[in-house]
């Protein structure tokens, strides 16, 4: 039902843009913008290329951050969930990372590492990284044991174990953590680029603001709310693919 | 007429040649005793039920003999060796099936030849077989949440079968298969019995059950959880499969077997 399903979420987006348009024209305040004006905004700032130059630099700290956050997340994950050892050690870090007000630790970083690329990585990582690894550790750890049991009984090997059963079984919570790690490392880029120095897209927001030019502003905000949920619907297709018959259910009985 | 022995006598029988004993086996999960000082023969090529009130600890012996489970004490030996962890001898059906989800029917199937390194299309085509052996046919692609509880069952049976082992433990095999299914895969397991020279460890909760197929019926109860009796049909086995249902000797173990039982449903 692929056609029905995409009917749903045009439906949604209207609405919701719909509430936005009327919002805009009670006016809620006068720094909201409509709808319109906001979507007008967004083909002046693509047509002059601002919005270009902005994701140049925008996506640098975001995609070394996502990356390392997946990467790193995922493998750490696996290695907290794998060993019953490690497990009361290093949650408790992740768990602290995921609660901790970033905002209060901005100041920290930028007195460490300045006020480059490094914090901003930094900053992604603080937001992604924690739900990557808490889901992926909690997904392994619960594999149901009754597979693994049946992973020995025929003689898998440890690795076969953990490569065949293990990922496999925990694959949709560690994608769902995935999801999740992404969208925050989204808010944690734009975060870096307001409060530590404003590039990129976080420059429009800063400078359309302090001249009042409220729909550029509303407009980059859009942007990259939608690039997130474009990134998000890529990320589903790339798990569909890999992991064919994951999306069938799960049999527990 | 059949023998009956005591779990602990020394039958007057030649020495029989056993595929898997277990000697004083206990087995204690924290605070409950599953399994207490229990001893028992498996003859090789026959089939011995383990019979006995949920609970008892019939899924916990056979998973020690799988080498799934440590014994606390006692140990259990398969062709002569002590059995420390899981072997290519012996293969095991689970109670509650344990298949792959993500895994279609013939990935499920052939997954026991793919641990053990099988290459793709021989596994397959072994697979393949035993799809249609346990009547799974034209099922292949299906993933087990798309099939019955039975089925998925029978995905189970033909992945242990698939292996080729020895000894084939089996919880339960037939438990969610509906009754026409049932008798048909208890006619199917004795000729396999007959045909195959494999050992066969089956639980069951269904006294007729226990009856039907086996050569040799090791009652379990509960506190102290051992083998209380162990019962050896011998006069109607060669009777074809159609009259023992039948034969006064069936219906007599019967009836003995659920008056030793009765006092535990109670
Ligand atoms: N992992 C475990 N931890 C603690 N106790 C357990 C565990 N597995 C089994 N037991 C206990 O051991 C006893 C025997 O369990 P077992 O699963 O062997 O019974 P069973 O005879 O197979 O029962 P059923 O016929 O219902 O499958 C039960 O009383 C159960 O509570
Ligand atoms: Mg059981």
């Amino acid at each position: 039902m692929p056609g029905r399903s995409l009917l749903l979420k045009l439906l949604s987006a209207v609405i919701v843009f719909g509430a936005w348009e009327i919002a805009g024209r009670i006016p809620v305040s006068y720094a909201f913008p409509t709808f319109l004006e906001s979507m007008w905004a967004l083909v002046k700032l693509t047509l002059d290329g601002t919005i270009f130059t902005a994701y140049a630099e925008t996506l640098k700290p975001l995609v070394v951050g996502i990356v390392i956050s997946a990467v790193l997340g995922i493998g750490l994950g696996l290695w907290i969930g794998l060993s019953s050892k490690f497990d009361w050690l290093f949650s408790p870090i992740f768990v602290v990372m995921q609660s901790a007000p970033l905002a209060a630790l901005i100041p920290l970083l930028v007195m460490a590492y300045g006020i480059g690329l490094t914090s901003k990585v930094f900053v992604v990582c603080i937001m992604a990284m924690p739900v990557i690894v808490l889901n992926t550790s909690g997904a392994v750890r619960n594999t149901p044991s009754t597979i693994k049991e049946m992973g020995r009984a025929f003689l898998g090997s440890e690795r076969d174990i953990i490569l065949k059963i293990i990922i496999p079984a925990a694959s949709p919570i560690i994608f769902a953590g995935l999801r999740l790690g992404i969208s925050a490392g989204f808010i944690g880029a734009i975060l870096a680029e307001l409060k530590i120095t404003p590039t990129g897209v976080g420059d429009i927001i800063t400078y359309s603001r302090s001249i009042a030019d409220y729909p550029s502003m509303y407009a980059a905000i859009f942007s990259i709310i939608l690039l997130a949920v474009l990134f998000l619907n890529l990320l589903e297709r790339v798990e569909l693919l890999l992991f064919k018959g994951h999306n069938r259910g799960y049999v527990s009985d | 007429m059949s023998q009956i022995r005591d779990a602990h006598g020394r039958d007057d029988q030649p020495e029989v040649d056993n595929a898997v004993t277990a000697r004083n086996v206990s087995k204690t999960y924290g605070d409950v005793e599953a399994l207490k000082d229990l001893s028992l023969d498996f003859p090789r090529g026959q089939l011995t039920s383990l019979l006995g009130p949920s609970g008892c600890g019939k899924t916990t012996l056979l998973k020690i003999i799988g080498g799934l489970l440590a014994p606390t004490s006692g140990e259990v030996e398969v062709n002569g060796q002590t059995v420390t962890g899981p072997g290519p001898d012996r293969a095991f059906v689970f109670q509650d099936f344990a298949l792959l989800p993500w895994a279609n029917v013939i990935r499920n199937v052939a997954f026991g030849l793919e641990l053990r390194g099988v290459a793709r299309s021989e596994r397959e085509e072994i697979a393949q077989k035993y799809i249609h052996n346990v009547g799974l046919g034209g099922f292949e692609n299906s993933y087990p949440h798309e099939l019955s509880g039975g089925m998925r069952q029978r995905v189970g049976l033909a992945r242990a079968l698939s292996v080729d082992a020895q000894v084939l433990l089996m919880d339960e095999p037939f438990s969610a298969v509906d009754e026409q299914t049932r008798r048909k895969f208890q006619e199917d397991l004795l000729s396999l019995v007959q045909h195959e020279s494999k050992t066969f460890i089956f639980v069951t909760h269904s006294i007729e059950e226990a009856v039907y197929v086996s050569d040799q019926i090791a009652i379990l109860l509960p506190r102290p959880s051992r083998v209380s009796e162990v019962i050896k049909p011998t006069g109607f086995r060669n009777k074809g499969t159609d009259n023992i249902r039948r034969d006064p000797e069936y219906l007599d173990i019967v009836d003995r077997i659920w008056a030793s039982l009765r006092s535990y449903v109670e």
